[in-house]
């Protein structure tokens, strides 16, 4: 991925500044070095504290609590500020924001994390958000929707009519209270993950891993005969190919959710490289004159990103209610065949 | 890289968050929310249905009314036509009774007249006889006396007697 940005950059230089003289670079060994893919790399990852933003040699940031587990040493909580800057302390430290004991024995790393504070913040967020919505109903009945309560309406209707009806069909009740937080979640914290200052937590294969994984078992536990029937004895398959057949569909159940997690992962990092890379550019070149064309690229991307949010809120919920619906369908008849594609769907992939 | 290591501790907090935050939002805020939409879903359809209904209620109510008033309209010339039947048949009748009437009262006069007229003229007759015979008993006692006498007294009985 560095080198895909360094050519990225390259390209990006030769062609749109291929006038500018790049004097820039004898002045910049004189000072600390500017690293774009460390900066990048440290953005878009997790880190045992919350830096805002620096001033000169001012940094302010919040220190998280750390939280380990080493087997034999037991639980050790403190504030991540001990480790700051590198240090150590009860045997632990911070190598590239990876926590790890001073004699190499394992660490068990539970800390509350900027990702894990962000998850909280955005927890709370959505309780706060969505218990008012229901408060709204439940003040007003069958009345017509007012303030909040009227912009999460139609998003929620959406959600049950296009998503769940049609993917799962009759049985579409039961799942969802787990497709609309699926959907809220990502498109909140992917929107949080936007703001400056905000953790990149949708970006994050750990929590993308996490939500593929409740769908995966969702999937599972929800499964009726047919769904198997369809893998262990395909219709329409002659028995000689069933050998090859089996296989393949098996592969396809743990495919499914593995591309959940790949395509959420990688869209939202994507978009936060590349905006990072925009913004880098100023640093790269050391020259205001660039700020303002790489604000604009910066702006556009930051922009699109909004959009790419609620779609991969989308693309991920309504994957979701495929992979269910291709679980619990009755008749395996092709004109109701919506969910239990192949896992890779192209045509969403952003 | 590092950014494709899946760490532990927020696989951790992300089940153990998200699982919360599913379970809560579930009871407090799907729930609610899902059942309302249901609610208010079920309402305007009932309402839109109901609305429907009444409709055709009222088509078939008036549709009903015009009915009846059309029944009314043949049953009111029915019964008009009867009524004219009826009175004209009445009348012809009361005029027959009345004819019926008149010529059985005439004949019962006309029999009344014939037999006052016959007991009249048997009276007549009867008296006339009487007097003859009174006028003949005189005569024959005068006889006897004298005969200007007899002649007188037939005059005289003669005078006396009045035919009516």
């Amino acid at each position: 991925m560095k080198r895909l940005l360094l050519a990225l950059f390259c390209f990006l230089s030769f062609s749109t500044f291929a006038n500018e003289p790049t004097a820039t670079t004898a002045e910049a060994t004189d000072t600390e070095e500017f690293n774009p893919g460390e900066m990048i790399l440290h953005h878009i990852g997790d880190s045992h504290e919350w830096h805002w933003f620096s001033l000169g040699n001012d940094h302010y940031t919040t220190y998280l609590p750390v939280i380990a587990f080493r087997p034999g040493h037991g639980l050790s909580t403190f504030s991540s500020h001990q480790l700051a800057e590198g240090k150590v302390y009860d045997g632990l430290k911070l190598e590239h924001e990876h926590l790890v004991s001073e004699d190499g024995s394992k660490v068990y790393d539970f800390s509350i994390t900027k990702n894990v504070m962000s998850l909280m913040l955005s927890a709370a967020l959505l309780l706060l958000v969505f218990t008012a919505v229901a408060r709204g109903y439940a003040k007003r009945g069958t009345g017509a929707p007012r303030g909040i309560q009227s912009f999460f309406e139609p998003i929620i209707i959406f959600v049950r009519d296009e998503v769940a009806k049609k993917s799962i069909g009759p049985k579409y009740e039961r799942y969802m209270p787990y497709l609309l937080t699926v959907f809220f979640f990502i498109w909140f914290n992917n929107l949080m993950g936007l703001m400056p200052g905000g953790a990149n937590l949708t970006g994050n294969i750990a929590v993308t891993l996490t939500l593929a994984l409740i769908t995966l078992l969702i999937t599972l536990f929800s499964s009726n005969k047919n769904y198997w029937h369809h893998i262990f004895a395909t219709p329409g398959v002659p028995k000689a190919l069933l050998p090859i057949m089996i296989p393949v569909e098996l592969i396809g159940i743990v495919v499914k959710p593995f591309s959940l997690m790949v395509r959420l992962f990688a869209n939202i990092t994507a978009g936060h490289i590349v905006t990072l890379s925009f913004i880098s550019l100023i640093f790269i070149f050391r020259n205001i004159g660039v700020a303002p064309v790489s604000l604009a690229f910066g702006l556009f991307i930051n922009v699109l990103e909004l959009l790419v949010a609620i779609l991969q809120a989308y693309i991920f919920t309504l994957l979701t209610a495929m992979y269910i619906g291709g679980a619990v369908e009755e008749h395996h008849d092709a004109d109701y065949q919506m969910g239990g594609g192949d896992g890779a769907e192209p045509a969403h992939a952003h | 890289m590092n950014i494709v290591t899946p760490e532990l501790g927020l696989i951790f907090w992300q089940v153990v968050i998200f699982g919360i935050v599913l379970l809560l939002l579930r009871s407090f805020a799907w729930k609610p929310i899902l059942s309302s939409l249901k609610e208010r879903e079920s309402s305007i359809e009932g309402a839109l249905r109901m609305a429907d209904q009444a409709k055709l209620e009222m088509q078939e109510l008036k549709a009903g009314n015009e009915k009846l008033l059309a029944e009314a309209r043949l049953e009111r010339d029915r019964i008009m036509k009867e009524a004219t039947a009826m009175s004209s048949q009445l009348i012809e009748q009361a005029k027959d009774k009345a004819n019926e009437e008149g010529t059985r009262l005439i004949t019962q006069a006309r029999e009344a007249i014939q037999n006052e007229k016959n007991a009249a003229l048997a009276e007549v007759k009867n008296t006339a006889a009487q007097l003859s015979i009174d006028i003949a008993e005189r005569i024959l006692r005068r006889e006897l006396t004298d005969q200007s006498a007899q002649q007188q007294l037939v005059d005289s009985y003669l005078k006396e007697v009045k035919l009516n």
